[in-house]
């Protein structure tokens, strides 16, 4: 008797928990509807940042020349995470909404929507990754060192802040519905304002020219910035490179203290906001069957 | 009884009508004071335990919180006070092939909507084929449902719903859509369900099917519990409350100085007693009483018991009638023993002529008792007497 009640128990915590199984299922049904009627498939994945590579390198070293060797590395390295976590939280903040039949009728744990818009994003990011590095293979073999083992940390917290966000977008859009209009200006300022076009040096240059050195901190307290950073310094492995035949800082030198210390910062801000944006999801997913 | 499957204690839930509520950041931040609201409790109180096998059929009048409470046991609303507790897999009849998506084959929809009801994947893929078959869309499963027929994406949401064997299945007025063969479907594997100890909550509007399926019933108003026990009484109840009396009345000669149907009791021949439902095999009397101005023709009353879709059964007449010096005469109807046949039986009386045939008054008092018996079908007969009675 206890084991048959134990087994009921069960069922009903499978149709409350999280599931990873169940969070998969959802991803793999994001891919199919997005690819079941193109021939192309998953090469439209790759569309989207060839095309950004294509501009801004264009932009970048032709239009607007910002001095840096082998440009579309750097950029690479930055945009393909940036792009990870603009996608996620963009896609999760109409999640909820998305799929309000499913929310006014079934018993299951909202919060796997917003959980499979991060996961359907992470799948086109890890491919994109990988042909990424395909591509440094043969062109830009100074990316395979030890150094890039700081993608890991940043990465883990790439993830934990897009988690964060898109709970709380999610959750909030559910309330108010031009979260989701308001987070899409935010993202392109938020896309601006992290070094992913221009070097991290840059900034901190300008500003210590300013004796503005204190705002930098703010600067860098952007988790993204952090992670941003951490991927360049990752991927491109130099941050001093030789520009006209003199030396010139594109990313922090001396060591990875820079980058672990703001990613540790990152990790802080993005835990926090995790505990409020589960907090904030629980509280509101109780009047979700009514808001929708 | 079995430990219990549901247990909702003192749950309560309130709904905010919202006059004007800021839905956009923007509106939030320009009326910020404005915001007014009215509390609705949907649901008050309501102590429920249900036990594991039980089937119980929840009615009550529109809005008195039935499919709120579905809401609130399933967790689909969060109850605004008390709590719900929940043992095992609880799978909805509410809405069939919630959650298909169109552009996804039917295969595929079969395993995202398994998935969502909380099966693994290997679980799945051993009920799959049971499920294709009892949908009957062995050659269909792997097109796109969007090219589906209403029928055939109903059907499949069914069999998804009663295949991932629920603990708990929860049925609202699903008998109300989808054709004749596919509610027999239905009822049958409900039946099934029943048997093999699945606990089932049933919301209808359909009285007469409460005591065939359900063990218990539930009686909500006003989004509290009224009634919570035996499911006849709990129909019977609920026949009171929507005040399923008189309800229709004409006739070729309505008018103050017609002879007409005054008021109608039905009692237990033996006792006396007031009576509502009763079991086959049971006496039953019902008393007209029949107001007849004097002078006017020899008046009798013909009552014909219709059972359900409004089929006539039996046929009873009186002798004509000798009214009193008030102008009023009692006739009473005595059913010996009750068919036994299960059902809510109503019944439609006029008041006539009997020489020419011509109906001076004639009501329909529809759901007016309900008998309990053995069988859904079976031969009437019925034994009955009519007289008039000195009151």
């Amino acid at each position: 008797m206890a084991q048959v009640q134990q087994a009921a128990d069960a069922r009903a915590a499978a149709q409350s928990r999280v599931r990873l199984e169940l969070l998969a299922e959802l991803v793999r049904k994001d891919l199919k509807v997005k690819y079941k009627n193109s021939a192309l498939g998953f090469v439209w994945s790759m569309a989207n940042p060839l095309l950004y590579l294509a501009v801004f390198t264009l932009v970048f070293t032709f239009f607007l020349p910002n001095g840096v060797p082998r440009f579309a590395v750097l950029f690479m390295a930055g945009f393909l995470v940036w792009s990870f976590f603009n996608s996620a939280t963009l896609d999760a903040t109409g999640a909820v909404v998305g799929n309000a039949n499913l929310v006014r009728k079934v018993r299951f744990p909202r919060v796997v929507l917003p959980l499979a818009s991060v996961g359907f994003a992470g799948v086109h990011f890890v491919l994109q990754l990988l042909v990424f590095f395909a591509f440094l293979v043969p062109f830009y073999p100074d990316a395979f060192g030890p150094q890039l083992w700081l993608l890991l940390p940043a990465l883990a917290v790439a993830v934990a802040f897009t988690v964060a966000m898109s709970l709380l977008a999610s959750a909030l859009n559910v309330r108010y519905r031009d979260v989701q209009h308001l987070l899409e200006i935010v993202m392109l300022a938020w896309f601006w304002l992290t070094p992913i076009v221009y070097p991290v040096t840059v900034v901190r240059d300008r500003l210590a020219e300013e004796g503005l050195l204190w705002l930098f901190k703010l600067y860098m307290a952007n988790p993204m910035t952090a992670v941003v950073v951490a991927s360049q310094r990752a991927i491109y492995n130099h941050p001093v490179v030789t520009v006209d035949g003199a030396p010139r800082q594109v990313l922090p030198a001396g060591g990875y203290g820079f980058y672990l210390q703001w990613l540790g910062v990152a990790a802080v801000v993005s835990v926090a906001l995790l505990l409020i944006g589960r907090w904030t999801f629980r509280r509101l997913q109780a009047d979700f069957a009514e808001e929708l | 009884m079995a430990a219990p499957t549901i247990v909702a204690a003192g749950v309560g839930k309130r709904f905010l009508l919202h006059h004007k509520r800021a839905t956009s950041l923007k509106e939030r931040l320009l009326l910020h004071r404005q915001s007014s609201s009215e509390a609705f409790w949907a649901l008050r109180d309501v102590d429920l335990e249900i036990g594991a096998g039980q089937t119980v059929g929840l009615i009550g009048p529109n809005g008195s919180g039935k499919s709120t409470l579905l809401k609130v046991l399933s967790g689909i609303l969060a109850p605004t006070t008390g709590a719900v507790t929940v043992r095992g897999r609880i799978a909805s009849l509410l809405e069939l092939g919630a959650g298909f998506n169109g552009e996804l084959t039917g295969r595929e929809n079969v395993y995202l909507n398994a998935a969502i009801l909380g099966l693994t994947r290997r679980e799945t893929q051993r009920y799959f084929d049971d499920i294709v078959a009892f949908a009957e869309l062995e050659p269909f499963i792997d097109n796109q449902v969007k090219h589906y027929s209403s029928g055939q994406y109903v059907r499949l949401g069914f069999a998804v719903a009663v295949h991932v064997s629920p603990d708990i299945l929860l049925v609202d007025e699903v008998l109300a859509v989808g054709d004749e063969s596919f509610q027999r479907k239905c009822l049958r594997k409900i039946a099934e369900f029943q048997q093999r100890g699945c606990t089932i909550l049933f919301v209808t509007h359909a009285l007469d099917l409460i005591p065939r399926i359900c063990s218990r019933g539930v009686v909500l108003d006003h989004g509290r519990v009224l009634h919570d026990g035996d499911p006849v009484e709990a129909a019977e109840r609920l026949r009171s409350l929507l005040g399923t009396g008189a309800d229709q009345s004409g006739g070729a000669g309505a008018g103050a100085d017609r002879p007409r149907v005054a008021a109608v009791r039905l009692f237990d021949p033996a006792s006396g007693a007031d009576k509502g439902h009763f079991r086959g095999g049971e006496a039953m009397a019902v008393e007209f009483d029949v107001t007849a101005p004097a002078g006017t023709a020899p008046v009798a009353v013909r009552m014909a018991v219709t059972g359900p879709a409004d089929v006539p059964l039996w046929v009873m007449d009186s002798d004509p009638l000798h009214p009193g010096p008030d102008g009023t005469a009692t006739v009473r109807f005595t059913v010996k023993e009750l068919p036994q046949i299960k059902g809510i039986y109503a019944f439609a009386v006029a008041v006539r002529d009997p020489s020419s045939n011509v109906t001076y008054d004639a009501r329909r008092f529809s759901e007016a008792f309900m008998a309990v018996g053995d069988t859904d079908t079976g031969v009437l007969e019925v034994v009955w007497t009519a007289e008039q009675v000195e009151r």
